[in-house]
């Protein structure tokens, strides 16, 4: 594994909310999916975890929010500790409970029901009153103002940014003190993408919500993170502070993709990438 | 030339009637299938079991009870009683079934519920015996005349069929609010909508199961109550969840509105084609009719009357 360091580390200044340590995922009894993967994530953080398709972003997200066993996987190795508290065998309620939520990929709001009861069903774990979640809500409306004009909407029916925007605000709805984003620029515009990203920046800095971001898009998850970490077969191979990590010419090269002369040869970029591979 | 013989129109609306009333009994059975079929996906093939467990328990209690206490105490002590039974039978399935089996696929875990059938219909009939049982929970059973103002001699009609008309009202109203407008009705239409996105806020699965077949339960008590009246608490109750397949398939599965007017269609439908179109069918179709109307529901409109359309954005 590779770490880039750049001044002083971001993850070691700030006391972590989350610490992934070391863990296995296994599906099905057979298949080795994470092989010991490690990672931080500092109090009011936002770090990505990048990596092509299959690399197992999605799994190390799932994998903390407990969400794994729906699909047959299992944590075999390893431990994950969130705000102190070991919380690899909670159910997902519970870790709710306790502030760490999941937005997953696909954006996945309840299709049959309108934006409004989306975002209510992302309270369901409050213990707090009904005007608390009013509040709340309004204030949800205040960061999505397009949420508010399709609030009787069913969510099947409006856009791909709007619902992830709603998916985003029902997470926000359990008072999260952490957000675990999957892939949040599937499928949609740049300028959308954009959007979210800064909406994301906007909740980390005022809100003071950590985000751990699964991303295929490097560039724009390396432009909004202050940390990154980069996956590939299921190992951490590279880690290191954004600003370090954008300017990395291996980082270029895989994972964004670079303008000058030496990359504009198709077949030499095919040949350098058989060559060279991160692989331990 | 009267074109309409105000006997004939009499008569046509008696059987129409009649017809909507059963048809109501219909859907009580069939909101069972629609209520866990929302929530879980599961298609329960034990409903037809859990009405008879539930009409056993009543009106076994119910008697036991009767000759020791006053008939109101004794009815709300036996339906009490019944509720706690299916409670538990809820609680059963969900901790020893489906936890077992969850994400596996449809067809598995109907299967289970097949097997859920036969253990409620052997434990049912072992403990609370096998008779026909006759169940009078204190509605009216008489005939009366209606209409009267409109029509010379008025309509026949059965008050009890009229009083389960009404109970069935009140619980579709009840579950139609339960499910529109409270946190757990809502967060029972998220499970069926997308399992794991509801369990990524925080709503768990379980809970919403065992919750889902408490209320199943309790509709099965209401069927049984109403059907136990009327035809007597005995193995055919089974059967009567076979007539709510075709009212589902009507009405659509995933819609309890579709539900209520799926019976309402059937009901009718079948009363007025045995008697307008049976006898030169040569009779009896009543106890085909509404397959054949599935039938044609399923060519013509696979998702039924009120089925929700698949959303899908591309």
């Amino acid at each position: 594994m590779q770490r880039l360091e750049q001044g002083e580390g971001e993850s070691g200044r700030l006391s972590p909310i989350l610490t992934v340590n070391n863990i296995e995922v296994v599906y099905d009894h057979v298949a080795l999916v994470l092989k010991g993967v490690s990672l931080t994530v500092p109090e009011r953080g936002v770090v990505a975890l990048l990596g092509a398709n299959g690399a197992g972003k999605t799994t190390a997200l799932r994998a903390i929010s407990n969400l794994l066993k729906g699909e047959r996987g299992e944590v075999t190795k390893g431990s994950i500790t969130f705000a102190g508290e070991r919380v690899d065998r909670l159910t997902p309620n519970n870790l709710v409970r306790r502030g760490c939520i999941q937005v997953l990929e696909g954006r996945r709001c309840f299709g049959h029901l309108t934006i409004e009861e989306n975002l209510l069903t992302g309270a369901y774990t409050r213990p707090d009153g009904a005007a608390a979640i009013r509040r709340d809500l309004d204030h949800i409306y205040e960061t999505f103002p397009r949420l508010r004009q399709r609030r009787t909407s069913l969510a099947g029916y409006v856009s791909g940014g709007e619902q992830q925007m709603c998916a985003i605000g029902r997470a926000l709805m359990s008072k999260p003190r952490m957000i675990l984003l999957d892939e949040p620029s599937m499928g949609l515009a740049p300028q959308v993408v954009e959007e979210i990203f800064a909406i994301v920046r906007e909740l980390n800095l005022r809100e003071g919500v950590s985000f751990l971001l699964a991303e295929q898009n490097t560039r724009m998850a390396l432009k909004y993170a202050t940390y990154g970490y980069i996956l590939e077969t299921g190992r951490v191979v590279m880690d290191g502070p954004a600003e370090a990590m954008r300017e990395n010419d291996d980082v270029k090269e895989f994972y964004i993709g670079r303008a000058d002369a030496q990359g504009a040869n198709f077949r030499n970029v095919k040949t350098y990438r058989r060559r060279k591979r991160w692989l331990s | 030339m009267a074109v309409f013989d105000p006997v004939k129109v009499a008569f046509f609306v008696e059987v129409l009637v009649s017809g909507l009333l059963s048809g109501i009994l219909y859907a009580l059975v069939a909101l069972g299938f629609v209520l866990i079929f929302k929530a879980s996906g599961v298609f329960n093939f034990a409903q037809g079991a859990m009405v008879l467990v539930a009409g056993l328990a009543l009106v076994r209690t119910l008697n036991w009870l009767e000759a020791h206490l006053p008939f109101w105490l004794a009815l709300l002590l036996a339906l009490s009683f019944a509720g706690a039974l299916m409670t538990g039978i809820a609680w059963a399935v969900e901790r020893f079934v489906l936890r077992k089996l969850v994400n596996q696929t449809a067809l598995a875990l109907f299967m289970a519920t097949i097997g859920i059938t036969f253990v409620l219909e052997g434990l049912g009939q072992q403990i609370f015996g096998a008779q026909v049982y006759k169940l009078d929970i204190g509605l009216p059973r008489d005939n009366i005349f209606a209409l009267e103002s409109l029509f010379d001699g008025g309509i026949l009609l059965n008050t009890l069929d009229l009083w389960s008309a009404l109970l069935a009202a009140a619980i579709v109203g009840a579950l139609a609010f339960f499910f529109q407008w409270t946190r757990t009705g809502r967060a029972l239409r998220a499970v069926a909508d997308d399992h794991s996105a509801a369990q990524s806020v925080g709503i768990p699965l379980t809970r919403v199961w065992f919750i889902v077949w408490v209320v199943a339960g309790l509709v099965a008590i209401a069927a049984a109550a109403v059907w136990g009246s009327k035809v007597g608490v005995q193995f055919s109750l089974v059967y009567v969840a076979l007539k709510a397949l075709p009212v589902i398939i009507v009405g659509g599965l995933t819609s309890v509105p579709g539900a209520i007017l799926g019976g309402l269609l059937i009901g009718a439908g079948e009363k007025l084609a045995e008697v307008y179109l049976g006898p030169s069918l040569g009779g009896g179709i009543e106890h085909w009719f509404a397959y054949v109307v599935a039938l044609v529901v399923l060519l013509v409109r696979p998702q039924g009357l009120f089925g929700d359309r698949i959303i899908e954005r591309i």
